[in-house]
């Protein structure tokens, strides 16, 4: 529809903002639940071996301890891999929680404590004494290179010749990058309810980022076809941590099965790092080009670490392929097993690291050929990915350039490292590029009016934060010409129609798609209930020549006019389901959003302290259904990229292969004094390819190239090239 | 407060005033301020992120001051006014920090919100943050994972003038 009254591209307040800032959103751990036992997890205290024995005299002795679950009396669980296979599964065979006497990782979960409080059952958790049968480990992908093997993940074929292109390039950069480990955690610790009801179904509160998903394993692993049903209206943060069930959800569930009784299990933050990841990488960058910095050869390999039990993939190395105009390519990717738990997808998965590692390999070229680094993005730039040999269905990075610098003032960057001073502060800047995907899953939805004129709106999608529920009420309430107030969507719940996992930003174009679509079907419904009767002045009207607006349903020739509610008053109310998979169309074309990050820091020449002081992203995303919520979207994928350059880092003893820092005083996040002014600019981006809405979604590629811009920036202030991650003051003095 | 003995163990009388109220609760003399207002009273607006007082999302204001609620016992506090996210306003209106964090965009899941609010109405009554370098400072006790630092400060922002002057009224 999109009139002038529409609420679609419109800075609008977040819908579920209310509920948020007077506390009355309730997430997974706070549903309220009649007779709720408490479970408390222990966790192994070795990376490697076989549990001995479970000694649990003690704990089980304590009043009000209900249940001591381990893999020796746990309910039965599916004993194939498939069943454990979920949406975000790896290759391999996915780990099972209290499955049997193996010790995979440190932190692993071996028991669960229930009990008829929360402090009760933390406190018999420790009194719970486990004897290993310890074996060797390797936690250290350092040591573990030599046993790398090659990823199961399609890489594009080389093209070109690497080697003879390289070795005639006029100037060479070949550099190795270091990543962390990094750990998601979201504010809110995972945690599930399971609600023993009745009959024994079970209807779960869960923190996911797809309540289907877990719906689907757990009827699987517990073999309870139909009798589950997942809640998971809000969601205090996942980043990607939710994406797979967390072990959490099938032992609350064994422990509800077992007492049949409601069981709330919740985390602690320490064992917020007993799960997926970001893993650790090693990459090695090789950039040759002619004298003026056109771009001959690139080489990418990565080895990363994974699981002996699951080979994690991620996209990491592609990026190379696609971002620079070059005709001689070489990507590889390699895995490392150790003994740690599997990595999983944590925001702009593979890029954040992969295109770290290649923007910074391209400032490094810039200074090599002496140009400045904006010049040289600019004079390999292209508007075809070259991975696929597709042209982008649009791709408005130049204006990101443009915009971005001239917000920035990148012209006043000095060329010459260390030579911009603020009294003891060394003065830097350092620009990146970004990319990410514009993905589109198949998604359904319904749109519902009622017998009061009320639009409501479902799919069993997820708000995460990002801001779901706002942005499809806009969509659903211009594609209905609608007010914002006569419309609700909900979401979060396993009943309600099919939707994608919420991620990888893809959630505005495939569930933002299905509302449209369901509420296009509401339309013809409205239509057609108008024409019942044989005197009406819509006879003979289609719904090209009749348009919604106003809550009216009225002739574009403005003869008449019928309000939305009157014609449900006379036929009850009306409803329309949609499913949505991409359309064909997209397949000719290559899609993706893309940044241009601009970065100022300050490093302390006495003391090495860095301080990031200026920021400009310029995001090219198609379509911003709300530039408030989205604009949000990539502040915080900036916040999150400066701690990748500054602060986070999971550090194992490998001694012992566990995490020495897991709590939020020593893993590191940014604070709020350590985030400066965030300048965002969207640039104008049409596309009729990659969706009907135009939209390619914003979640990821905010964080996308911001560490390399940092890491660009720290370079330029004090001439010092830190290639391992985060750049802390001791690598730079 | 006076002791007593029952099925759950030793517990303690306390009088509370909460969110204005007067209550006399009985807690176990290890139950922490944070799970009492949890998991025995249902006022879930205060959060639970790391139970170490690492993560600020279980701010209260206790007596007028901010403190997190996961490092007090609840019979440290007998006779004390507590005031929690859902006693910040009356039934009807926002706080007005609350409206102007809806106004800023200063969240997104919302997890750390509750605690960003009642740290923010303290640091209002300390009356010593001006600058927006001061604000960000003495707001650094409160994580936000979801990055939302730069709206949250362009709320307090807001906020402050007119809570100074409600202050300066009283």
């Amino acid at each position: 529809m999109n009139s002038a009254n529409s609420p679609l591209g419109k800075p609008l307040d977040r819908v579920d903002g209310p509920l948020k800032v007077t506390g009355k959103a309730c997430y997974a751990a706070e549903a309220e639940v009649p007779g709720l036992l408490y479970g408390a997890v222990v966790s192994s205290s070795i990376a490697r071996g076989r549990i001995k024995g479970i000694d649990a005299a003690a704990a089980e002795a304590l009043p009000g301890v209900r249940l001591v679950l381990t893999h020796q009396n746990r309910p039965p669980v599916a004993s194939y891999d498939e069943p454990y296979e979920d949406d975000d599964a790896a290759d391999g065979s996915p780990f099972r929680p209290l499955y049997n006497d193996r010790v995979l990782y440190s932190g692993q979960p071996l028991a669960l404590v229930v009990a008829e409080t929360q402090a009760l059952a933390r406190h018999a958790a420790s009194l719970v004494r486990i004897e290993y049968e310890v074996e060797a480990h390797q936690t250290d992908l350092q040591a573990a290179r030599e046993q790398a093997h090659d990823a199961p993940a399609e890489l594009p074929e080389p093209r070109g010749d690497f080697d003879s292109a390289c070795a005639a390039a006029a100037k060479r950069v070949d550099c190795e990058y270091g990543t962390p480990v990094e750990h998601h955690n979201p504010m809110e610790p995972h945690a599930s309810i399971v609600q023993y009801q009745p009959g024994g179904e079970l209807l779960i509160h869960d923190k996911t980022q797809g309540v289907q998903n877990c719906q689907r394993y757990l009827e699987q692993v517990f073999d309870m076809q139909g009798k589950i049903r997942v809640l998971s209206p809000f969601v205090g943060g996942a980043f990607g941590s939710g994406l797979r069930p967390q072990y959490q959800l099938p032992l609350a569930v064994m422990a509800a099965l077992k007492l049949k009784a409601s069981v709330r299990v919740e985390l602690t933050r320490q064992q917020m790092f007993t799960f997926g990841y970001r893993p650790r990488t090693f990459q090695q960058l090789k950039l040759a080009a002619d004298g003026e910095g056109r771009l001959r050869a690139i080489e990418h390999k990565a080895i990363g670490q994974t699981s002996r039990f699951e080979d994690f993939t991620e996209h990491e190395v592609e990026w190379s392929g696609m971002l620079y105009a070059c005709d001689n390519v070489r990507l590889g990717y390699r895995l490392a097993p150790l003994d740690v738990y599997t990595p999983l997808d944590m925001r702009a998965p593979g890029a954040t690291i992969g295109v770290y590692a290649l923007e910074c390999a391209m400032d490094e070229l810039a200074h090599e050929v002496g140009i400045d680094p904006l010049e040289l993005r600019l004079r390999n730039y292209t508007d075809i990915n070259g991975n696929e040999g597709k042209r982008y269905s649009s791709k408005e990075l130049r204006a990101c350039y443009q915009q971005g610098a001239e917000r920035f003032g990148w012209s006043r960057r000095p060329a010459q490292p260390r030579s911009l001073r603020d009294g003891h502060q060394l003065v830097g800047m350092g620009m990146a590029t970004g990319v990410w995907e514009a993905m589109q899953m198949p998604a359904s939805a319904r749109a519902c009016l009622d017998a009061d004129g009320r639009l409501l709106v479902t799919s069993a999608t997820a708000d995460i934060g990002t801001g779901t529920y706002t942005a499809m009420t806009q969509i659903a309430a211009d594609a209905m010409g609608l007010s914002m107030a006569e419309v609700e969507f909900r979401l979060g719940d396993s009943s309600l129609p099919q939707a994608p996992l919420e991620g990888g930003s893809a959630t505005v174009s495939s569930v933002g798609s299905a509302v449209q679509r369901a509420c296009a079907g509401l339309r013809q419904k409205l239509l057609d209930a108008v024409q019942q009767s044989p005197a009406s002045p819509f006879t003979g009207a289609n719904l090209e020549t009749v348009e919604f607006v106003d809550g009216q349903l009225r002739l574009k020739s403005g003869e008449h006019a019928v309000p939305l509610r009157d014609i449900v008053q006379v036929s009850g109310a009306l409803e329309a389901e949609a499913s949505v998979k991409p359309d064909e169309k997209r397949d000719a074309w290559a899609t993706g959003t893309h940044s241009a990050v601009f970065v100022e820091v300050r490093v302390d020449e006495d003391l090495g302290t860095i301080k990031v002081s200026r920021v400009v992203s310029a995001i090219a995303a198609g379509r911003i259904v709300n530039p408030k919520t989205a604009g949000n979207q990539i502040v915080g994928g900036v916040v999150w990229g400066i701690g990748q350059a500054l602060h986070e880092e999971t550090l194992i003893d490998h001694r012992l292969g566990r995490y020495m820092n897991h709590n939020l005083a020593e893993y590191h996040i940014p604070v709020n004094a350590d985030i400066p002014e965030i300048d965002v600019i969207f640039v104008e981006e049409h596309d009729e390819i990659v969706n009907d809405l135009g939209s390619k979604g914003v979640g990821e590629i905010g964080i996308v190239g911001v560490a390399a811009a940092v890491a660009n920036a720290i370079y330029n202030a004090t001439g010092k090239r830190v290639r391992d991650l985060p750049i802390t003051l001791d690598k730079v003095l | 407060m006076s002791e007593n003995s029952s099925a759950a163990g030793q517990t303690c009388t306390i009088s509370l005033e909460l969110n204005g109220e007067r209550r006399e609760l009985q807690v176990q003399p290890w139950t922490t301020l944070l799970d009492l207002l949890r998991d025995q009273l249902g006022l879930t607006g205060t959060k639970k992120g790391c139970d170490h007082g690492q993560c600020g999302a279980c701010t209260v204001l206790l007596d007028g001051r901010r403190i997190n609620s996961c490092l007090t016992l609840a019979v440290m506090h007998d006779g004390a006014s507590l005031t929690t996210i859902e006693g910040l306003a009356s039934e009807a209106t926002l706080h007005p920090l609350q409206a102007a964090f809806v106004k800023h965009d200063a969240f997104q899941c919302g997890y750390c919100t509750p605690g960003q609010i009642c740290s923010a109405a303290g640091l209002a009554a300390e009356n010593r943050a001006s600058s927006r370098d001061e604000i960000r400072e003495h707001m650094s006790g409160n994580l936000c994972r979801c990055g939302a630092y730069p709206n949250i400060l362009a709320a307090i922002e807001d906020a402050l003038p007119t809570l100074r002057g409600q202050e300066g009224a009283q």
